[in-house]
């Protein structure tokens, strides 16, 4: 498996560490109930085919990514800054 | 048909041509008291455990490819009981005092080798923390040795113990873990549980769970409609893809781990040795292949297939422990999915929906567990109350607090 790393190019999956699923989105701090806590800590949709994960390029450029990934394949269809992602989720345009 | 010197002699006389199939190939009924999702060890360990402890055969096992194709097949064969915390001591017992009886108790050969398991040290600090899970282990009556680095000498000359990174120091040793032989497990639960009255329906692919007024009524199958009044999955990797046919959303990731075996050579290591520092474990089968593996690669997987990187990270493991595997040969490699849960322990329990049951989260650790799971699910199904046994292993846990994390690692599933 390769990653196409926005800033470093297609690069071995070795250099890379996984944090997991990239769409639950933390509950608001103080406003935030034990439910929704427990759902975004805890639960998962762990789908078999296309999932949004996080990684790390720590052996590279040492930035956070958005990766699409089918869990079937492996096969990587997108791969997109995070950073970039969380700005255009906060001034609400798709990445 | 029982096995016995009797009947090996018997047969050897007459070429072998008698063998009877060892189960049934069943076709499923229309009906069933109790539908057992998922056909690996755990599935028809349960089964034979409902038909023997609770008088319960009206079941059926449903499998959605063959006995033995899933993760009881593709595991590296390790059993033992030296765990730390109170949730896990009593259950991974249980477990183990099944492994030393079920050859007689299912009259099946599955190769129980009771040759130890050693878990290797290098730090003060790791020491100490396998002087006290293995203090834990003695208080609930289970045996664990903590050698040094002569004790582990004796066992295992061959390693390099002065490796400058993690020169090893010494080991917990359980004598009472060891191997068994993986599919032979399998085979016999499903010959015990045939013999009993259940059935086993192969390529049979559970697609749908139906409910009436939050009630489970039965599953749907790509061989039709099967109705059950209670319906138990234990499909190890996939149990996010059947709970989702229930709308439950669990705390469980599906990744893949890799294992591998080397060309057979003689006689070369007669015990179980971790090398928890490099991610590296290794065996010897009886046909003489070094069995071998590491970490799970760490990303969510369905693909019963891993990469490189990892295969990588388990070969150098290996050969900064035991510089003398250089010169072995890998003869195969292959991959099975892991339901990984949230705090690296597993779930026994009722689901939100009434009649539908849980058998979770094993991680890559559940096949030791095959005897002791079956009994406690098949307790959970039939009494609708937890074995105590395994009454930590909740559903409710996470949302409660009350999680079993022997890894300290949190609710990151690629790192328990
Ligand atoms: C490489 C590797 C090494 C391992 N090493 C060890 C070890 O040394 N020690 C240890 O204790 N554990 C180990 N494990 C973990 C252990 O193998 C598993 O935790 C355990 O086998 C899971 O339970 P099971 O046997 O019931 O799973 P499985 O055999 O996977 O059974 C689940 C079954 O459900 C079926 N299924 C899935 N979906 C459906 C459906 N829709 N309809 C019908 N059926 C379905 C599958 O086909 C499968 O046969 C290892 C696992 C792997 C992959
Ligand atoms: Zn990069």
């Amino acid at each position: 498996m390769r990653i196409r790393c926005p800033h470093c190019g297609p690069r071995d999956n070795g250099e890379f560490s996984y944090l997991g699923d990239a769409a639950p989105i933390r509950p608001d701090g103080m406003e935030a109930q034990p439910v929704a806590m427990h759902d975004y800590v805890y639960l998962r949709d762990n789908p078999a085919g296309p999932h949004r994960e996080l990684w790390y390029h720590g052996a590279g450029c040492r930035s956070w990514l958005v990766v699409d990934r089918d869990t079937r394949t492996h096969e990587i269809t997108g791969v997109s800054s995070a950073r970039d992602v969380a700005l255009s989720r906060r001034t609400g345009e798709v990445a | 048909m029982r096995y016995s010197l009797l009947s090996v002699l018997g047969q050897a006389l007459r070429g072998q041509r008698d063998w009877k199939p060892q189960w049934r190939d069943a076709a499923p009924k229309a009906e069933y008291d109790a539908v057992i999702v998922g056909g690996g060890g755990h599935g028809l360990a349960t089964a034979y455990y409902l038909a023997k402890e609770h008088g319960i055969t009206n079941v059926a096992v449903l499998e959605k490819s063959h006995v033995g194709s899933g993760n009881v097949g593709r595991n590296t064969t390790i059993v033992r009981s030296n765990y730390g915390l109170a949730g896990n001591i009593p259950f991974y017992e249980r477990s183990m005092k099944l492994w030393e009886g079920l050859e007689q108790d299912i009259n099946y050969n599955a190769m129980v080798s009771q040759r130890g398991v050693l878990n290797l040290y290098h730090s003060d600090a790791q020491r100490d923390a396998y002087a006290r899970r293995g203090n834990a282990m003695r208080m609930a009556g289970i045996d664990a040795e903590l050698l040094d680095r002569e004790g582990v000498r004796g066992i295992v000359p061959f390693i390099d113990f002065d490796n400058a990174r993690f020169p090893v120091k010494g080991g917990l040793l359980q004598r009472r873990g060891g191997t068994v032989r993986h599919d032979a497990v399998a085979w016999g639960y499903a010959r015990a549980a045939s013999d009993r009255g259940v059935d086993i329906v192969q390529n049979c692919a559970v697609t749908g769970i139906r409910r009436e007024n939050g009630r489970v009524v039965g599953v749907e199958t790509s061989r039709g409609f099967i109705r059950a009044r209670k319906v138990a999955l234990s499909v190890a990797g996939s149990t996010s893809l059947l709970a989702s046919m229930a709308d439950l959303r669990l705390p469980i990731e599906s990744h893949v781990l890799q294992a591998f075996v080397s060309e057979g050579v003689k006689p070369f290591i007669d015990t179980v040795m971790t090398f928890g520092a490099g991610h590296f474990y290794v065996s010897q089968s009886d046909k003489g292949g070094l069995v071998f593996g590491g970490d799970i690669d760490g990303y969510n997987s369905y693909a019963q297939r891993g990469n490189l990187a990892t295969i990588e990270d388990v070969m150098e493991g290996g050969m900064a422990l035991w510089p003398g595997l250089g010169r072995l040969r890998l003869l195969r490699h292959w991959g099975g999915i892991m339901d990984m849960s949230m705090d690296g322990s597993p779930i026994i329990d009722r689901t939100p929906i009434d009649g539908l049951y849980l058998n979770a989260g094993w991680c890559y650790g559940g096949f030791k567990a095959t005897p002791a799971a079956g009994f406690c699910f098949a307790h959970l199904i039939a009494r609708d109350t937890s074995h105590e046994d395994a009454a930590a292993y909740r559903l409710g846990r996470f949302a409660t607090g009350h999680l079993i994390d022997e890894k300290g690692m949190g609710a990151q599933p690629n790192l328990h």
